[in-house]
């Protein structure tokens, strides 16, 4: 197929799950209340000394959106899956990576970014310093996207099950330590006033190389799964 | 085109079987469909006539056997042969947030046709969605969601067809269109592969297959 069609073809992809999206509000309101509330708990149940906040904001900030991610991800193939518009995206005369790729932008768009965006308002609430929120800031614009791409794998792997959400949790969370580590450590030093552009370029490193092997994966995926 | 030998068809299955669980659907299956053939796959529920379908598209992997398409194995020219394959299935693809036209529009994008407003248009008035164009999929019923799907064979430039229980929640007059089209489809030398219930009234009469 000629590249044009596939861009096409992507960009119809993309548009089509960004309205939806738009359309099924309450869906993506969820994990951006979900991180809002476990974020804003945490002063309640640890004391509101700002010594020991500031310096957990980092770990419980990066947990939280995280956990919001991993709870937003299932709907990724769910819905297509459930209706038969899988089964026209296997079938269609597209590079499959291709499509997948769309779906896991327009999903990010739609669920990693908002928490990007709400993060230094978090920040805030739990005194973390204000020389660490470009860290926390960068660190999330990196890690969110390497989140969904592993999360998208899982997800093709147990789209056909009744009950994948253990499965799934036991499938990506793994995968999500060394994300997780990484980016606190860049939040934390940036907080502390070192340089954290080391741990940034590990975590770019690590999207270069999610962008690059997940949507082959993903796709593989999805082509058991649904047979 | 002639046809003269098995070989030279597009499609072709060689020693095809399928295993379900601990039963055994159908073995050593030869199918050949030569341009301007309509195959009509007939069976009891739980035959594997879905199962059928879904190895001659392949969504499936046969359990023994291969599917050939203009004699290449299927995995091996999978985007060669998805250009030309349209496929319904059980569950027809269409979103329910979605309206008709917007569904459409995103089908015809995704398999690389273009197709402009009024061509839209057109065949949503065809397939009896004219009023309903703008109406999310989830408020219509299941015939007129059934039709959304049903509305790609109007623009389809594909050359096989390959559809699962078309005639699902179609009323009689909508049938009648279906046919007129499958036959239409036929004339130009299309292919088709389906499964109904019903009996259809098609000239010349559709190749049959029991399973």
């Amino acid at each position: 197929m000629s590249a044009p069609s596939t861009g096409r073809a992507f960009l119809a992809l993309l548009h089509r799950d960004l309205s939806l999206a738009v359309r099924n509000r309450g869906e993506l309101v969820n994990p951006l209340v979900f991180f809002l509330v476990v974020v804003s708990l945490f002063p309640l149940g640890v004391g509101p000394g700002p010594n020991l906040l500031g310096s957990i904001a980092p770990g419980v900030i990066w947990v939280a959106a995280l956990l919001a991610s991993l709870l937003s991800m299932e709907r990724l193939f769910r819905s297509d899956f459930d209706d038969g518009s899988l089964e026209q995206l296997l079938l269609s005369p597209q590079p499959l990576p291709v499509l997948v790729l769309a779906k896991v932008l327009a999903h990010w768009l739609t669920s990693g970014l908002p928490l990007v965006l709400m993060s230094p308002l978090l920040g805030l609430l739990l005194y973390l310093p204000g020389r660490a929120v470009p860290a926390l800031l960068a660190s999330l614009m990196m890690g969110t996207p390497i989140l969904s791409l592993i999360g998208a794998i899982g997800v093709a792997l147990t789209v056909g099950l009744q009950r994948g959400g253990i499965l799934l949790t036991l499938l990506i969370l793994p995968l999500y330590v060394p994300v997780l580590i990484f980016a606190t450590a860049a939040v934390t030093a940036a907080a502390e006033g070192f340089a954290y552009n080391g741990q940034i370029a590990i975590l770019g490193a690590g999207l270069a190389a999610a962008l690059t092997l997940s949507p082959l994966a993903t796709a593989a995926a999805l082509r058991i799964m649904v047979q | 085109m002639v046809a003269e030998a098995a070989d030279a068809a597009p499609l072709r299955t060689r020693a095809l079987g399928c295993v379900r669980g601990y039963r055994r659907l159908f073995e050593s299956l030869e199918i050949t469909l030569q341009p301007g053939e309509v195959l009509l796959v007939e069976g009891a529920n739980g035959a594997g006539k879905t199962s059928l379908l879904r190895l001659l598209c392949g969504l499936a992997l046969p359990t023994e056997g291969e599917v050939y398409w203009h004699g290449e194995p299927l995995p091996r020219c999978r985007l060669e042969f998805q250009q030309s394959l349209l496929y319904l299935g059980h569950t027809p693809g269409v979103k329910l947030e979605l309206s008709p036209r917007e569904n459409l529009r995103f089908l015809a994008a995704l398999h690389g046709l273009s197709v402009n407003p009024q061509q839209l248009d057109d065949i949503l008035d065809t397939v009896g969605l004219y009023g309903f164009e703008t109406v999310p999929a989830r408020a219509l019923s299941a015939g007129q969601r059934r039709r959304i799907a049903l509305a790609r064979l109007w623009f389809a430039e594909q050359a096989l067809w390959v559809l699962d229980e078309p005639f699902t929640a179609i009323d009689r007059a909508g049938v009648a269109r279906l046919e007129a089209r499958l036959m239409e489809h036929a004339a130009r030398g299309g292919m088709a592969v389906l499964t109904s219930h019903q009996a259809l009234q098609l000239t010349p009469a559709p190749r049959r297959l029991a399973l």
